[in-house]
């Protein structure tokens, strides 16, 4: 097949103009391919073939992160151990919904899904899942997933959580849905780790089964005549979790494309059907229609419905993946049929400038999703002497339902904070996540607290670090994958917290910082990676020299704290000498113009004192948290270097291997050239492992760094405008003063 | 009718060259109008020569114009010449716009000084008058004086140190006089206050102009930020730095004319206070030489010896304290009139400046916001 030689490039294209133009380019195969497909009559093959284009087509990350907990459930079919460790957890659940969703999104793939589901198939599924491209696998895999959902929704319509749905589904799929039942009993974590996407939190809680399904079906078609509504949280729901948001627009005319070959293709293939099923809907699931949302409109939602009650009725026929199919085909175009494809073309073409408002729009969307408000108040120092710490509140205000209550405070110490920092970038660090640093410790600004002394330098510090403690927090808790970490619930929720004990000694970050500095600098010098993607390789140097740009930004900026309160002393010691001028002056007029000058002077003095505030609190601030973060996000660079560090590491033993193997065969020892061969097996699944996972976390690193850029503009941006307004007023207020006081001076005589 | 101005001033290595314009219908000057170069020295033999003038001793004598100090902004200078590497070109123009600008404003600072003590001789009604003062205006070679060599100045030194010791003796005799009682409690506390005013009013705008550079430099590393590349957050930090670049320009405009308008004042105040103190000083002296010649006399005529010497020692001391008295009330009072004029003129201008860049800096802001505001 073509395909496999398109897979070839590197994962991302340099430019997603590229990417565009190579879908466009795709989609005269792929509709081929479409067509082929509603030719042929057995659906293997179909999946095998629909499938691989739309991974190759579009070559997002989302196939890799598909692949990546498929391999899992796969290895455990041949025998492999799962290899489910606790830390992977995390990934697992979140790629599991993805799996759902990106499956639900795409129609290609839902109807693959669908057609699998004939039990003679499935050992075929089976068998190939040994042999097949991970591509493939993904196809298989999500028919898998969704597969024992479907086969309940044909027994239980209705009322049954997710949880038993899929504690019930092991009788019905034996084989498949043994790992299948695991990650599915892994789904309500998942549900949370979702929370987010709110139409995917609907997706696990809501009662009804069918539901499940009908709801991103629903939307979906819907979205695809309208514009307005890609902006919706739907649409997040499904970008979010496959990753480069950037590459969303692909599937999405891959879908239309699909939508108008079907219309084609698969209009005059069943004309009664349709209809039929459309009754049929309407009198077997009565529920589903009910529980519609009511945004979409009725056809689109008895279709949907329908897709399931059809499901129920027709029992695993081989026909079902394609009354399927034409159902999509004709709904989608059915409801504005005449407009939805020009609609559709329209957005296909001018996707470049579309795109980024897309992005915006979503993010924006998806943060008034994240119904969390996190404080850092009331600093409070506890104990005395060189073992009294600063203790803070941590309030929550919420209404997610991954937290017992709507509001709670807990009491946290800075090693607490610092604490859940070291779990997190653990954690989610090596995933190329950019987890967000505290602040750090000072030796010398928590001695002089320490010490007792309440003098402007220590409220200032205890007010900074307050300050960026808060702003720490909440950019923990606005990270969507961030936010469902059990430690970070922990955190916020549990009264008292095990001591993190690493942190006391020596600054936690900056300990941190210490190790890491070390080791990258010998990394640096040791590893010579050869950047394939220039996009990586760009920002890297953008972090880089921004990184440096604000150091010095930031000293700047703390130059100017520091004058500015030397000139707020130097102003109030005027204003004292004026006054006492003033009062030495024999002239009346003079005298109380003097002193009227000596309080004009009092008053600036405050307006100075406020301005140092807020030079410090608002700009200085801001810089030192993006200086703290820019090293974050360099860490992410850094851990996906070392991903494909590995990955080289283990092609180049796999090189070794084989050189091992081709010796053993020259000198003919068959007893120890079988032991090669298996180490060679072993060492290409790790190579292969090894890929997938740099593939993965460059998906990460590059996702996280487009949302961290994004939070950047937006922030800064605020951060800035806030100042200048502290600024603006402070000079409307100098304005009255020096209005003031100009009729003294004139007064003199 | 005399006018004196300052048309043109010549820098050259560390000496300064006034072109001193004179326009008079005096009879004793050969021409109306004229003009000669003269340097700081001379302007301070200038003064130096009034002061040694008994005559001159009930006046209030104009204080010396004080010495060019371009020392530290040449020092700038050259240290950014010296840190021209590790800066960027944009960075070392600006800083060297700002160091001559620095430069250009003692320059014309010095000029005024200069100018303002030959405006203040040519007004006074005796000094105006003095030989040396219109040789100094129309001689048009050099004056040949010479700064003072070292014993000069040590000798210098001793007299000014005998000088405040026999103030301080002087200042305890109670005065006869309550006007000059109170003027000589008032200029004391007076000179001290204006002297504390005058260092805290320099080291205030001194900070305030260190703040202004700091945003000036603020204003470049926004700009380097912003010309990284073409994002938004880019664009959005030039016209930040845009903005900081125009603040910066008024708040150093606001510190220069701070220190104009009120610390250049102050620091006038403060020599011409010495002045009257001086003056205070002097009649206080004859004051007491007055009364000793009294108590001389006294003696004299008891003893019955040397009466008509002290005779005269007393008539001469007489006369000196009462033409001193005389023409110091005077002094004084012009003095005080000339104090108010000038410090109400320069308050309200003060005042005015102040209110102008605090308007323009509101616009340049509001301005700013608006257009960030609308951007976002």
């Amino acid at each position: 097949m073509a395909t496999s030689s398109e897979r070839s490039p590197p994962p991302f294209p340099d430019s997603e103009d590229q990417d565009v133009l190579d879908a466009e380019e795709v989609r005269g195969r792929d509709s081929d391919e479409d067509e082929d497909l509603f030719g042929s009559t057995s659906t293997s093959p179909v999946t095998e073939m629909d499938t691989t284009p739309t991974s190759d087509v579009s070559m997002k990350p989302p196939s890799d992160i598909m692949n990546d907990p498929l391999i899992e459930p796969m290895s455990s079919q041949t025998g492999n151990k799962p290899a489910s460790e606790p830390s992977d957890d995390f990934f697992d659940l979140t790629n599991n919904v993805s799996v759902v969703a990106a499956a639900a999104t795409k129609s290609d793939d839902f109807v693959d899904i669908l057609g699998s589901e004939t039990g003679a198939q499935r050992g075929e599924v089976v068998k190939a899942d040994v042999t097949v491209e991970a591509t493939i696998d993904r196809s298989e895999v999500t028919a898998g997933v969704t597969d024992p959902l479907s086969q309940q929704e044909a027994k239980q319509t209705s009322t049954t959580p997710v949880i038993d749905l899929s504690g019930d589904s092991q009788p019905v799929t034996s084989k498949i849905a043994d790992p299948l039942v695991d990650l599915f009993s892994d789904a309500p974590p998942a549900a949370e780790a979702k929370k987010p996407s709110s139409a995917n939190i609907d997706l696990f809680d809501d009662e009804e089964g069918s539901d499940i399904f009908a709801e991103p079906l629903q939307t979906k078609p819907a979205k695809q005549p309208q514009k307005s509504l890609f902006g919706e949280p739907d649409e997040d729901v499904f970008g979010e979790p496959l990753g480069a948001i950037s590459k969303k627009p692909v599937p999405k005319e891959l879908k239309e494309k699909s939508v108008t070959t079907k219309v084609t293709a698969g209009g005059p293939l069943q004309d009664s059907k349709p209809a039929d099923i459309f009754s049929q809907a309407a009198a077997s699931t009565p529920s589903v229609t009910s529980t519609v949302n009511p945004k979409t409109n009725g056809v689109h939602s008895e279709e949907d419905g329908d897709i399931f009650a059809a499901e129920a009725t027709v029992e695993l026929s081989l026909d079902s993946p394609r009354n399927e199919r034409k159902k999509e085909a004709t709904a989608k175009p059915s409801a504005p049929a005449p407009t939805s494809l020009p609609a559709a073309a329209s957005l296909a073409k001018p996707q470049p400038p579309a795109l980024e408002e897309l992005e915006e729009e979503e993010e924006e969307e998806e943060e008034d999703k994240f119904d969390i408000f996190v404080s850092v108040k009331d600093p409070e120092k506890i104990g005395d002497g060189m073992n009294a710490y600063m203790a803070y509140k941590v309030s929550t205000q919420t209404t997610l339902p991954m937290f017992r209550n709507k509001t709670f405070t807990v009491r946290r110490r800075f090693s607490d904070f610092l604490g859940l920092y070291e779990k997190l970038s653990e954690k989610h660090g090596p995933n190329g996540f950019i987890v967000p640093p505290p602040p750090e410790k000072s030796l010398l600004g928590m001695t002089k607290v320490k010490v007792g002394k309440e003098d402007s330098s220590s409220t200032d510090f205890v007010e900074r670090r307050r300050g960026a403690l808060e702003r720490y927090l909440q950019r923990v808790v606005n990270h969507p994958s961030l936010l469902q970490d059990p430690d970070v619930r922990e955190f916020l929720e549990r009264e008292e917290l095990p001591r993190a004990v690493s942190t006391q000694a020596l600054s936690g970050a900056g300990f941190l910082k210490m190790i890491n500095k070390a080791t990258d600098a010998v990394s640096k010098m040791t590893i010579k990676m050869n950047e394939s993607d220039v996009w990586f390789e760009e920002k890297l140097q953008e972090v880089e020299s921004a990184d440096q740009q604000f150091r010095k930004l930031h000293a700047l900026v703390e130059s100017l704290v520091v004058h500015r309160k030397e000139l707020s002393l130097n102003t109030a010691s005027f204003a004292k000498s004026a006054a006492m001028l003033g009062s030495a002056e024999d002239n009346t007029a003079l005298s109380r113009a003097l002193s009227q000058l000596a309080e004009v002077e009092d008053k600036m003095e405050q307006l100075h004192q406020e301005q140092a505030a807020s030079d410090t609190f608002t700009f200085a601030e801001m810089i030192a948290d993006y200086i703290r973060l820019l090293g974050a996000v360099r860490g992410s660079f850094d851990h996906r270097m070392k991903a494909w560090q590995r990955w080289q590491d283990a092609q180049s033993m796999l090189q070794k291997k084989r050189e091992t193997e081709a010796k053993l065969l020259w000198a003919n020892k068959p007893d120890k050239l079988q032991l090669a061969k298996e180490e060679i097996a072993e060492w290409e699944a790790k190579v292969t492992q090894y890929e997938r996972d740099f593939e993965r976390v460059s998906a990460t690193v590059r996702k996280e760094v487009i949302r961290f850029e994004r939070e950047k503009t937006k922030n800064c941006k605020r951060q800035v405008i806030t100042y200048l307004e502290c600024l603006l007023q402070s000079q409307q207020q100098l304005i009255k003063y020096w209005e003031a006081f100009l009729p003294e001076a004139k007064a003199i005589a | 009718m005399l006018q004196v101005d300052i048309s043109d001033a010549l820098s050259e290595r560390d000496k300064v060259k006034f072109t001193v314009h004179t326009k008079s219908t005096l009879p004793n000057f050969k021409q109306n109008e004229f003009s000669v170069v003269r340097q700081h020295e001379e302007f301070i033999w200038l003064h130096d020569s009034f002061v040694e003038n008994e005559e001159y001793a009930g006046y209030i004598i104009p204080p010396a114009p004080p010495r060019p100090d371009f020392d530290a902004s040449r020092e700038k200078l050259q240290k950014l010449g010296e840190g021209e590497g590790s800066m960027t070109k944009e960075e070392f123009t600006k800083m060297k716009q700002e160091l001559e600008a620095e430069y250009l404003a003692i320059f014309k600072k010095t000029v005024a000084m200069h100018e303002v003590f030959l405006c203040r001789v040519a007004a006074h009604p005796v000094l105006r008058k003095d030989l040396n003062f219109h040789v100094f205006l129309e001689y048009n070679q050099d004056l040949s004086v010479r700064g003072k060599n070292k014993k000069e100045k040590l000798e210098d030194f001793f007299k000014n140190v005998v000088k405040s010791a026999d103030g301080v003796l002087v200042a305890g005799v109670k005065d006869v006089d309550d006007f000059f009682e109170h003027e000589k409690t008032f200029l004391l506390e007076y000179h001290n206050r204006v002297k504390d005013a005058s260092a805290k009013s320099d080291r205030m705008i001194r900070s305030h102009k260190n703040a202004a550079d700091d945003i000036n430099r603020i204003a470049s590393s926004l700009y380097t930020l912003g010309t990284q590349d073409s994002t938004d957050l880019c664009k959005f930090f030039l016209k930040v730095s845009e903005l900081f670049e125009k603040t910066r320009k008024i708040e150093a405009r606001i510190a220069a004319d701070e220190d104009l308008k009120l610390a250049d004042l102050l620091k006038y105040y403060l020599r011409e206070s010495q002045a009257a103190k001086d003056l205070l000083y002097r009649r206080s002296r004859a004051l007491v030489d007055y009364e000793n010649a009294n108590k001389a006399l006294d003696k004299a005529r008891a003893k019955n010896r040397d009466v008509l010497q002290a005779e005269t020692s007393q008539q001469l001391c007489c006369h000196k304290f009462e033409k001193i008295s005389e023409s110091a009330k005077q002094e004084l009072i012009d003095f005080k009139t000339r104090r108010v004029a000038a410090f109400r003129k320069n308050l309200v201008e003060l005042a005015e400046l102040e209110l102008k860049h605090a308007k323009g800096n509101l616009q340049l802001l509001q301005g700013c916001l608006g257009i960030l505001k609308g951007n976002t």
